[in-house]
C-alpha cells in the first residue's frame, strides 16, 4: 500500500497521497465541499456524520460522505450534480430547520452559515419543535447553559455534529464532554449532564474553538443573556500567548482597541489548541487597575515591609509624575547610589515574562550602564537548579527535544510537574501518547488528575526524589540494562555513578521514598528497555534545597541508557514563564552574558567590553535570594525591577518585603500596583504583552513573534523604551530605532540565533534554535551526535542523599508544598486581575487530604491558620485527595493570604533555588473560626 | 455490535472497510444472524444439496424462518421453503386470515422492507423479488395488515419506531426520521417534501436503518396515495 492513488474527479483525473481523504484531494485541486462535522486539522479525526460533503461514487448503491472516504485506483467520483446537490442542500434545511434563523442565531458568522451558502441553501422547509427554532434563543430555553462564567451554551443551534466532543476528548483528552441520549434527543453534555460550569469542564475552550454554530461561544461576543452575539472584532492579530513556556500561537480578535477573544493558532507548540488561560485570561490587559501614569513615592510617606495598597489607597503614598520628572528622578537615584556605593550596591530583576529584546536591553542596562552583573530574574525560582545540571553535564541548559516529542515516545516520564495545570497544552500531548498506548510514569508526592492517564502512577514521599531515582539507576545498572555502548562513546563519570548507587537498593530506599521495590524495579525496566523514553519535569524537581542533585539523576538514568539525542527520547524540563528560556538565553542571569557564556571569563568579558565601550564587573553577581540578603547586610541599595514581584513570588516573603522596603532607591517597572511597587520610589507604567513586539522562546527552543494587538492604557509606555530611556540617563549611549535592531545586536552575540534572523521569525512565525542554516528548519532534536562541552562527552555527577532542609518535627508536623492553580499564574498579577480567570478560583486556599481533615476535626471550607517558622497566613480549608496525608498545598498566587510568608529560603547550594517544596507547617482553626 | 463490544457508544460505523477487513478490534470479523449458525449442524449432518433442495422451487434455496404477525388465524415463527409465496404463507403456513379480516397489505421484511398491497402477495419470499420494487425480504419479520388497518397509520407507526431506534448520529437519519413523523402527522402531508427528504435519507445515511427509512413512506405515496388525501 504505497504510492498515490489516481482516480477521477468531476471528469479530471487526480491523484490521492496516502491517507488523503476524497475531501481533501477536492480541496487541494480547488474544489470546495461543504463541510461541518469536518475540522480541516489533522488533530481532528473525520467522522463523516453529519453528510454535507457527500460525493457520488459511480457505481455505489449511496452517496459517500467524502471527509471519511477514502479513494480508490480507478475510482469516478462526481462531487456536484442533482443527486449531491440535493442531497447535502436537504442536510442543511434539515439542520437549519431546528436552528435559529441566521440573523438571530448565536453567531451569524459561524461556518455553519458560510457552509450553508456553499450548499445553496435557501429557506428552511421542516416543521420544528425546538424553543429556539427561527427565533431568537429563548433565554429559558432548556438547551441554554449560561453557567460557565466564560463560555455559553446554546444547544438551540447545536447540530450534534461531534465536534466538541472529538475538542474535548482527543484534541485535549479532557473527557468532560460525551454525546448523550438517542436519536434526535443525541446532544453534547458536561460530565453526567451536569451544568457546564458546575461540570468538572477546566475551560480551555477547544470545544468553542471547534464549534461550527456558535452552540458553544465565548460570552465576550454575545450580548448579556449570552443567547446572540453583539460583538463583532474590527481587527485580527496574530501572535504568542503571555503565559506558559509551551508558546501557544495565538489569534487575537480586537474590538475597539480591546481583546474581545483569543483562538488557537497552528503554532508548533500548540498545533491550535490553547488553555483556559491563554483563551480566556487576556483580560488581565484591559482590568480598570491598569497604571496608566507614572508615580513618585510621597516624601511623607515612609517604607514599610507590611504595607497593604490597592488603588484605593495608593495615593497616601505615590504622587502622580510626568515622565520626564518621572524617569530622572529613577536616574538620579541610580546614579547617586553608583557615586556613593559603586555599582555593586545596585542590581536588577527581569522578567521572564518580557520578550527576549526586553530581557537582553534589561541585563546590557544593568551590567553596561550600572556596571554590575547583580542581574537576576524568575528563572532562580523555577529551573535555576536543572539548567546548573544541564550545563554540568551535558553542556547546555536548553531541552534535548520538543514536548510534542511524546508523539514518537514508548516511555514517558513526568516527574515532579503537573502538566495539566501548569502547561496544559503540552499535556495533551503526553495524554494523547498514552492513548495511543505509550507507557507513562507519573511520579510526583501529590496526585493528580493525570494519573487517570498513567500506566505507573507512582505516588512517592516528598523530598526523596534522590533516593527513589538513585534506587531506578541501581536496578538499571545491577540488571545491566544500561546502553554501554552510547556509555562508552558519550558518557563519563559512569564508573563512579556506579560506586555511588551500589547501596542504593529499592529494598533500602523503600523506607525513604516510601515506594514498593517491586515497581521500582518494573518502572526503572520499563524506561530502560523502551525503545524511546523521554523524561519531562518540573518545578517538583528543581525547587528543593538538592534541586541540581535531583535533575542530576534525571540526567544519569537518560545517559546510562542512551535515551537521549534521538526522537522521542531526551531531557525536558518544562518551562515555566513564556520566556524563561528566551531571557535566560538573553543574559538575564548574574553569571552568564547572553548565551550562557561566564562572565569570569577574560576573553568573552573583553568581547563584550570592546561591544558595550566601557569595563565590566569581572565578577558573577548576587542571584534573586541572595540579593534580598545582601539588602539585609546593606551590601545593595539600590534596585531597578522590570515585571517582577519578588514581594510575592520570593521565600520567606516578610523578609523579603523587609528588603525591599529597606531600599534606599527601588524602581518598579509593571502594569499593575504590584505588591513588589507597594515598596516603590519610582513607578513607571508599562506595557502588557498584547500591546508589545518582540520575541519569546518557549520550552522547545522555538522562538516565536509576538505582536500589538491593542494600545497600552493612558501614558504606559513600552517597556523597551522605557529601559533604553534609563540607559541614556545613566551614561549609556544607547540608540535603536525600533525593537528588530535590538533583536538584530542580541542575536549578533548568541550562536545560538546563527541563521535566525528577524526577518525570518516575521516570516516564518516560529524558528527552533539551533538553525543550521538559514533554509532549514532548526534541530528541534539535538545530542544527536555528542554533547557541547569540551570532551564533546556528557558527564554524571553522582547523587547523595540529602533530606529537606527542614523536616517535619513535633512543633510542626506537616509538609507544607506550594506551586500553581490551572487557573492563576504565578503571583496573579496576570490572573488574580482577569475576571474570567478569579471567577473560577476567586479565594485563597489550603489544599489537605479530606481524612486528615476529618482526623483533625477540621471542616472543609472552614478559616484556618497555616503556621511556618516564617509566619503564618489564614486561608479556607480545601478537601483535596491529591493532597498526600500529612501534607498542606497552597498556590502562592493569592496577596490575600500568600504562601510565600511561610515557605523556607534554603538554597540548594549550586542552582540557588529557594526550597518552595518543602516547608515544616502546621494549622490549625484561624481565631473566630469553629474547628 | 461490534462499537458496543468494544466498549463504546453503540453508532455504525462507516463502510467501506467492511468489518471483513477491519472488524472487531481492527481484526477482521465475520458477522452472522442466529438462524444461520442455528443451521449450520443439521447442513452438516444432511449436506448441503439437501438444505438447497428445500426451497421452493430451484431458483430459490433453502428453509427460512419467516415472523409472522398482524391479522393472519395464527401468527407466529413459520419453518417453510425460501421463495414461498406471501398468500401460501398465510394460507399454509398460518391458518389464513383472521377472522373477519380482509387481506389488504403486509410488510415482507420488517419495518426497512417496505409495505405493499395485497395484490403482490404472489412474489416469492426471498432475497431479489421486492428489490425492483424498493424493499426487501430482509429480517423475514412479515406483518399483515387488513381492511380494518389504515396504512398511512401503520407508516406512522412505523416512522415513529425508526425515530426511537435512530442512533442519532448522522443528519439524515436523526433528523430526518423526526421530520417524517411530523409531516406524516400533519392532516395534508406535503409530498414533494416527503420525496425530498426520502432521497437524503436513502442516500447520504451512514447505515440501512436511515436509507430504508422511507420505503414504506414510498409505498405508501405510490400504492394507497388515497391514504394521503
Amino acid at each position: 500500500m504505497s504510492g498515490p492513488v489516481k482516480f477521477t474527479l468531476d471528469g479530471k483525473q487526480v491523484e490521492a497521497a496516502p491517507g488523503e481523504s476524497i475531501w481533501t484531494v477536492a480541496k487541494r485541486v480547488g474544489t470546495s465541499i461543504p463541510h461541518l462535522c469536518f475540522k480541516d486539522d489533522p488533530e481532528y479525526r473525520a467522522d463523516g456524520n453529519c453528510r454535507a460533503c457527500m460525493v457520488e461514487v459511480e457505481g455505489e448503491r449511496v452517496l459517500a460522505a467524502s471527509c471519511v472516504r477514502m479513494p480508490s485506483d480507478g475510482m469516478v467520483v462526481n462531487s456536484g450534480g442533482d443527486r449531491v446537490e440535493t442531497s447535502r442542500r436537504l442536510v442543511f434545511d434539515l439542520l437549519a430547520s431546528d436552528m435559529p434563523e441566521r440573523s438571530r442565531s448565536p453567531d451569524p458568522d459561524a461556518h455553519f452559515w458560510g457552509q450553508a451558502e456553499l450548499a445553496g441553501l435557501g429557506e428552511t422547509h421542516f416543521p420544528s419543535v425546538r424553543p429556539g427554532a427561527l427565533k431568537e434563543i429563548p433565554v429559558d430555553s432548556i438547551f441554554h447553559d449560561a453557567s460557565h462564567p466564560s463560555i455559553s451554551v446554546n444547544l438551540d443551534a447545536c447540530i450534534s455534529c461531534t465536534l466538541c466532543e472529538r475538542a474535548c476528548r482527543d484534541v485535549q483528552v479532557n473527557d468532560v464532554i460525551g454525546m448523550a441520549a438517542r436519536g434526535v434527543d443525541a446532544v453534547p453534555v458536561f460530565d453526567i449532564d451536569d451544568p457546564m460550569g458546575l461540570s468538572s469542564c477546566v475551560g480551555c475552550g477547544e470545544c468553542v474553538q471547534a464549534c461550527p454554530t456558535g452552540a458553544l461561544m465565548e460570552k465576550t461576543l454575545l450580548n448579556e443573556a449570552a443567547t446572540k452575539r453583539e460583538v463583532y472584532a474590527d481587527k485580527v492579530v496574530e501572535s504568542v500567548c503571555p503565559f506558559c513556556g509551551v508558546g501557544c500561537q495565538t489569534e487575537i480578535s480586537v474590538r475597539d482597541d480591546k481583546i474581545v477573544k483569543v483562538d488557537g493558532r497552528n503554532g508548533p507548540g500548540n498545533r491550535g489548541k490553547l488553555c483556559i488561560k491563554g483563551r480566556f485570561g487576556f483580560d488581565y490587559a484591559l482590568n480598570k487597575d491598569r497604571l496608566t501614569k507614572p508615580l513618585i513615592r510621597r516624601t511623607d510617606a515612609p517604607k514599610r515591609g507590611d504595607i497593604r495598597l490597592s488603588r484605593e489607597n495608593m495615593m497616601d503614598v505615590f504622587r502622580e509624575a510626568t515622565w520626564e520628572e518621572a524617569m530622572q528622578a529613577a536616574a538620579d537615584g541610580f546614579n547617586g547610589i553608583i557615586g556613593s556605593d559603586g555599582p555593586g550596591a545596585l542590581c536588577g530583576f527581569g522578567s521572564a515574562k518580557g520578550s527576549n529584546e526586553e530581557a537582553y536591553l534589561f541585563q546590557k542596562l544593568i551590567r553596561q550602564g550600572f556596571g554590575t552583573n547583580n542581574v537576576d530574574h524568575c528563572t532562580r525560582l523555577c529551573h535555576a537548579s536543572s539548567v546548573a545540571a544541564l550545563l554540568e553535564g551535558i553542556g547546555s541548559g536548553a531541552v534535548s527535544a520538543p514536548f510534542t516529542d511524546a508523539d514518537h515516545a514508548d516511555c514517558i516520564i513526568i516527574i515532579g510537574a503537573r502538566p495539566e495545570q501548569n502547561h496544559p497544552v503540552a499535556a495533551t500531548y503526553f495524554k494523547q501518547a498514552a492513548k495511543r498506548g505509550a507507557k507513562m510514569i507519573v511520579i510526583d508526592p501529590r496526585g493528580q488528575r493525570l494519573n487517570r492517564h498513567a500506566s505507573h502512577p507512582v505516588i512517592f514521599k516528598p523530598g526523596t526524589d534522590v533516593a527513589l531515582l538513585n534506587s531506578m539507576i541501581n536496578v538499571i545498572i545491577a540488571e545491566g540494562l544500561t546502553d554501554t555502548a552510547y556509555i562508552k562513546a558519550n558518557v563519563d563519570g559512569f564508573e563512579a555513578l556506579r560506586d555511588k548507587v551500589k547501596d542504593f537498593t529499592p529494598e533500602a530506599m523503600q523506607a525513604v521514598s516510601g515506594v514498593e521495590p517491586d515497581y521500582v524495579r518494573e518502572i526503572a525496566r520499563l524506561y530502560a528497555t523502551s525503545d524511546r523514553s523521554i523524561i519531562f519535569w518540573g518545578m517538583g524537581i528543581s525547587q528543593h534545597v538538592h534541586g541540581t542533585d535531583n535533575s542530576r539523576c534525571l540526567i544519569a538514568l537518560s545517559l546510562i541508557t542512551g535515551q537521549v539525542g534521538r526522537k522521542g527520547t531526551g531531557l525536558h524540563p518544562l518551562r515555566g514563564q513564556n520566556n524563561v528560556q528566551g531571557a535566560s538565553d538573553a543574559g538575564l542571569i548574574p553569571m552568564f552574558f547572553p548565551n550562557y557564556a561566564s562572565v569570569e571569563d577574560a576573553d568573552i568579558r573583553g568581547k563584550y567590553q570592546d561591544a558595550w565601550g566601557r569595563t565590566l564587573d569581572p565578577a558573577k553577581g548576587l542571584t534573586v535570594v541572595e540579593i534580598i540578603n545582601a539588602i539585609h547586610d546593606d551590601q545593595i541599595t539600590g534596585m531597578y525591577i522590570m515585571g517582577e514581584n519578588p514581594a510575592m513570588s520570593d521565600p520567606d516573603q516578610t523578609h523579603a518585603r523587609a528588603a525591599l522596603a529597606k531600599l534606599d532607591h527601588l524602581v518598579v517597572q509593571d502594569i499593575f500596583l504590584t505588591e513588589t511597587a507597594w515598596h516603590a520610589d519610582v513607578i513607571f507604567p508599562a506595557s502588557s504583552q498584547a500591546e508589545k513586539t518582540g520575541t519569546y522562546t518557549n520550552s522547545n527552543r522555538q522562538v516565536q513573534i509576538g505582536n500589538p494587538a491593542i494600545s497600552p492604557p493612558g501614558d504606559a509606555r513600552q517597556d523597551w523604551e522605557l529601559i533604553v530611556e534609563l540607559a541614556k540617563r545613566v551614561g549609556a549611549e544607547w540608540d535603536y530605532d525600533n525593537i528588530s535592531e535590538v533583536y538584530t545586536e542580541m542575536a549578533a552575540m548568541m550562536s545560538s540565533l546563527d541563521n535566525i534572523s528577524w526577518d525570518r521569525i516575521v516570516a516564518e512565525g516560529a524558528v527552533t534554535y539551533p538553525a543550521k542554516s538559514a533554509n532549514v528548519p532548526g534541530d528541534e532534536v539535538i545530542f544527536t551526535n555528542g554533547f557541547p562541552t569540551a570532551t564533546g562527552k556528557a558527564k554524571i555527577v553522582p547523587a547523595d542523599l540529602l533530606p529537606p532542609d527542614e523536616l517535619p518535627d513535633n512543633e510542626y508536623p506537616l509538609v507544607l508544598t506550594t506551586g500553581r492553580l490551572l487557573e492563576h499564574w504565578h503571583t496573579g498579577s496576570m490572573t488574580r486581575t482577569s475576571a474570567a480567570l478569579n471567577a473560577q478560583e476567586p479565594t485563597p486556599i489550603v489544599g489537605m487530604h479530606p481524612r486528615d481533615i476529618g482526623a483533625m476535626g477540621f471542616e472543609r471550607g472552614q478559616q484556618v491558620t497555616v503556621e511556618t517558622r516564617r509566619g503564618a497566613v489564614t486561608l479556607t480549608l480545601r478537601a483535596d485527595r491529591d493532597v498526600t496525608p500529612g501534607m498542606l498545598f497552597m498556590p502562592f498566587c493569592f496577596g490575600e493570604a500568600p504562601a510565600n510568608v511561610l515557605t523556607n529560603p534554603s538554597l540548594d547550594p549550586f542552582g540557588k533555588i529557594p526550597e518552595f517544596k518543602f516547608s515544616a507547617a502546621r494549622i490549625r482553626a484561624a481565631s473566630g473560626a469553629e474547628a | 455490535m461490534l462499537e458496543s463490544i468494544e466498549g463504546k457508544r453503540g453508532l455504525p460505523r462507516h463502510r467501506p472497510p467492511y468489518i471483513a477487513e477491519v472488524g472487531l478490534f481492527g481484526r477482521p470479523t465475520l458477522n452472522h444472524n442466529i438462524e444461520t449458525l442455528a443451521w449450520i449442524p443439521t447442513i452438516l449432518a444432511n449436506g448441503a444439496k439437501w438444505f438447497a433442495d428445500q426451497g421452493i422451487n430451484a431458483d430459490h434455496n433453502g428453509m427460512r424462518s419467516y415472523s409472522v404477525s398482524g391479522r393472519v388465524r395464527e401468527p407466529g415463527v413459520k419453518l417453510a421453503p425460501a421463495g414461498i409465496p406471501l398468500i401460501d404463507l398465510i394460507n399454509d403456513h398460518c391458518g389464513g386470515m383472521a377472522e373477519e379480516h380482509d387481506f389488504k397489505a403486509f410488510l415482507p421484511g420488517g419495518a426497512s422492507g417496505g409495505i405493499f398491497p395485497a395484490s403482490m402477495a404472489d412474489h416469492a419470499m426471498d432475497f431479489g423479488s421486492f428489490e425492483p420494487h424498493g424493499g426487501f425480504v430482509g429480517s423475514h419479520a412479515v406483518v399483515i395488515l387488513s381492511n380494518q388497518d389504515s396504512v398511512r397509520d401503520a407508516v406512522l407507526n412505523t416512522m415513529q419506531f425508526f425515530k426511537h431506534e435512530s442512533c442519532g448520529q448522522c443528519t439524515p437519519c436523526r433528523s430526518g426520521t423526526d421530520k417524517m413523523v411530523r409531516i406524516l402527522q400533519e392532516t395534508a402531508p406535503d409530498q414533494p417534501l416527503m420525496a425530498d427528504l426520502m432521497q437524503v435519507m436513502s442516500d447520504a445515511s451512514i447505515c440501512g436503518l436511515g436509507q430504508a427509512a422511507g420505503n414504506c413512506v414510498a409505498h405508501l405515496i405510490k400504492y394507497f396515495p388515497e391514504e394521503l388525501s
